[in-house]
């Protein structure tokens, strides 16, 4: 009984399979990012425990699990973004390049520099297209000129896939755009500051199923040069776009191995009980 | 059940539920019918106030002028030094050469009556200003005395009848108003006929200081008075309010002093103005000894009141702005300032601007700390307002010459209303195109 209930995924998500299978094997992947033991504290309240998974360079790590298991507020660990909340805690070790991001040492704003943020609503600023990506490499001082300055703004947008579609209008306010080109947008903002880890978190619930598909698109060719950690709700999504998918369920992650290995044949039952569609 | 029990109890329900519908609609009909009432009954007392402002105030937005040609007189005034000239004598012969009928000095003075008692100063400052025309024949616009500015405007009557005492039922006789001498009614009569009476607009209300003589008064020095004032306390209370706002809103832990803090502000804002009045001539005027009626103790006190209301409109605003604007820049790597500084006070900006305003038009109509101060003082010239000079405002200009006893301030009075009004109509215009300019900006 329980293998026929498992046999139904394996033909659900083989589709897109053979594509990853072209890409590089995870074992060859190094090392990114690293968190340990890791906990975090709204108040009184735990929302993460134990948390202890590592995130490879040049993949895409999803984060999968049903609502308010914690996976967004571990994403939000990894630059920090949890330290603007007054309530929050966090205790364990975070790494990147084998340096802790908790340390005092580390400047949380220049640690964001480095590890850039998609966020679930498009959340362009209120000016400009030109001024929502070149804001970053200005207040970083990326560009030593104008020329250099419309050179970071041209190239972040064409590596969001935005570039053909706004380079006529670019003194517009960005907040002009569709939702699938607003995230596109955001995208290209923080491409533009040269991070080295991409979050995204759930960056495509807010839009239909063609804008959906491009920033998928845009995921695979960006993980050719960056460390993109994505949260999502749809595990087709996982399953088309990362190597590696981490199961999160009540504050604990259950389990993280290869997409494939998630999908096809998970070693704990509540992760096969979750991509099966049995809660969640 | 059968279908016959079902018929029954379906059908008075059915009539229960449009009984309900109609009733839901009435409700909704009175609802509005309230608002609409409301609405009504506000622009009604609104449109009484203003009828009652333009109706008495409009006079005082046109002057009767005398139109007179003087003969400047060298044996009276001398070339050599204008200033000592006797232009009193100058403004007498004037008038006598017109009305030759006048020939005992208490006659020639109830001529000069006619026109407004400065008559010699205007001739003089006129003269001083156009050397020249000593020995030469100038034509210059008087203003006409306060009575028969009145008595031109049809204000108060030439005559009045006055019942015969003696037999009842005769006839009564009509006399010249007891406030006119007949010699001075014959002579602006021939005035009158000579065409020299003319009632033009009064540019005057606006560009003379403040005068004993309604004629001569206008509200230049309250203008500028106002201005200062308003100047020094947007000054302070724009910069000094949106610090503490950002302050309290972005930066401030939450804990019980910021709780009593943010009570104390909300309280602030609803201490009667008079208080923070008292609370200036203590600590401005007494402890700090800065100068009595001057327009930046006056800004000083205004930006007390001021504060508070700015203070609550930014937080207001501050909230306002989506926490997404706020993800998104410390998304990319901007500091705490660079979020506040780029992105949330900018878009915060026109709510911040509406309530400075609102709280800038308040200021300009406040009265009482103004009066506590001392800024009511008498103005005679423009020429010497300063900051620290004594000054006084519209709202307290228009409290003094409410208080005045000349029927010529009545409607001075309200044209000053309507000219306070119209500031404050062009500040919330200033307002509305500020809010629209930076939300274009996007």
């Amino acid at each position: 009984m329980e293998a026929n209930v498992a046999a139904r995924p394996i033909i659900r998500v083989q589709a897109p399979m053979p594509e990853q299978t072209d890409s590089l094997p995870v074992e060859q992947h190094e090392l990114k990012m690293q968190a340990r033991d890791v906990n975090v504290f709204y108040g009184d309240k735990q929302a993460l425990f134990d948390v202890s998974l590592d995130i490879l360079d040049r993949s895409v790590t999803s984060l999968i699990g049903p609502s308010g298991c914690g996976k967004s507020t571990f994403l939000r660990c990894l630059n920090r973004m949890n330290d603007v909340i007054e309530s929050c805690r966090v205790t364990g070790e975070i790494t990147l390049d084998g340096r802790d991001i908790n340390s005092p040492k580390v400047d949380p704003v220049q640690l964001r520099a480095r590890v850039g943020m998609v966020f679930q609503k498009p959340n362009p600023f209120p000016k400009s297209i030109f001024e929502n990506v070149a804001y970053g490499p200005r207040i970083h001082g990326l560009a030593s000129s104008k020329a250099e300055l419309a050179e970071i703004v041209e190239n972040s947008l064409k590596k969001a896939g935005l570039w053909e579609e706004v380079k006529d209008r670019l003194e517009e306010p960005g907040t002009g755009l569709s939702g699938g080109q607003q995230q596109r947008l955001c995208i290209a903002r923080a491409i533009a500051v040269n991070p080295e880890v991409i979050l995204m978190d759930e960056p495509c619930s807010a839009l239909d199923p063609i804008a959906t598909a491009r920033i998928e698109a845009l995921m695979e060719e960006l993980k050719e040069n960056y460390c993109i950690v994505i949260v999502t709700h749809s595990m087709q999504q996982a399953a088309r776009v990362s190597q590696r998918t981490a199961f999160f369920h009540l504050g604990k992650l259950v389990e993280v191995d290869e997409t494939v290995r998630m999908f096809t044949n998970p070693s704990d039952t509540r992760t096969q009980d979750y991509v099966t569609g049995r809660f969640g | 059940m059968t279908d016959a029990t079902l018929g029954k109890t379906d059908r008075p329900r059915e009539w229960e539920a449009t009984k309900r519908v109609r009733r839901r609609y009435a409700a909704d009909w009175r609802l509005q019918a309230y608002g609409i009432i409301a609405i009504g009954l506000a622009l009604g007392l609104l449109g009484i106030l203003l009828v009652s402002l333009i109706s008495t105030g409009y006079q005082a937005f046109v002057q009767t002028n005398i139109d007179l040609e003087i003969y400047v007189d060298p044996a009276k005034v001398d070339a050599k030094d204008p200033a000592k000239g006797n232009f009193r004598a100058v403004v007498r012969d004037t008038l006598t050469n017109i009305f030759p009928q006048a020939q005992s000095p208490k006659q020639k003075t109830e001529l000069t009556k006619i026109l407004t008692a400065d008559a010699p100063y205007i001739l003089r400052d006129y003269v001083l200003a156009h050397p020249e025309s000593i020995g030469q024949r100038v034509v210059l616009a008087v203003p006409a005395s306060d009575p028969f500015d009145q008595l031109n405007k049809g204000v108060i009557p030439k005559y009045q009848d006055v019942p015969d005492g003696g037999a009842p039922g005769s006839a009564p006789t009509r006399t010249v108003n007891p406030r006119f001498s007949p010699l001075q009614i014959e002579a602006f009569e021939d005035l009158e006929k000579k065409g020299l009476v003319r009632t033009p607009f009064n540019w005057g209300l606006f560009f003379n200081a403040d005068s004993r003589f309604p004629e001569r008064a206008g509200l230049a020095g309250a203008i500028t008075g106002s201005f200062y004032a308003l100047l020094v306390c947007f000054l302070l209370s724009f910069p000094i309010g949106i610090a503490a706002a950002l302050y309290l809103e972005e930066f401030a832990p939450k804990n019980r002093l910021t709780d009593l803090i943010e009570v104390n502000i909300n309280n602030l804002a609803a201490v009667p103005s008079v208080v923070f009045g008292l609370l200036g001539l203590a600590v401005f005027l007494g402890f700090f000894g800065l100068p009595r009626s001057a327009p930046l103790v006056g800004g000083m006190v205004l930006s007390l009141m001021t504060l508070p209301t700015i203070i609550i409109a930014t937080r207001a605003a501050l909230k306002a702005v989506p926490p997404s604007i706020r993800e998104a820049a410390l998304g990319v790597g901007a500091s705490k300032h660079q979020v506040m500084l780029h992105h949330v006070l900018p878009v915060a900006m026109p709510g911040i601007l509406t309530g400075t305003i609102i709280g800038m038009a308040q200021a300009l109509g406040e009265t009482a700390p103004l009066l506590l101060i001392g800024m009511n003082a008498f103005i005679p010239s423009v020429e010497n307002i300063g900051l620290l000079d004594p000054a006084t405002s519209l709202p307290t200009q228009i409290y003094s010459w409410a208080d005045s006893p000349e029927r010529g301030f009545v409607a001075r009075t309200s044209a000053a209303i309507l000219v306070l009004l119209g500031f404050l109509a062009v500040m919330n215009l200033v307002a509305i195109v500020l809010r629209h300019r930076f939300e274009r900006k996007w």
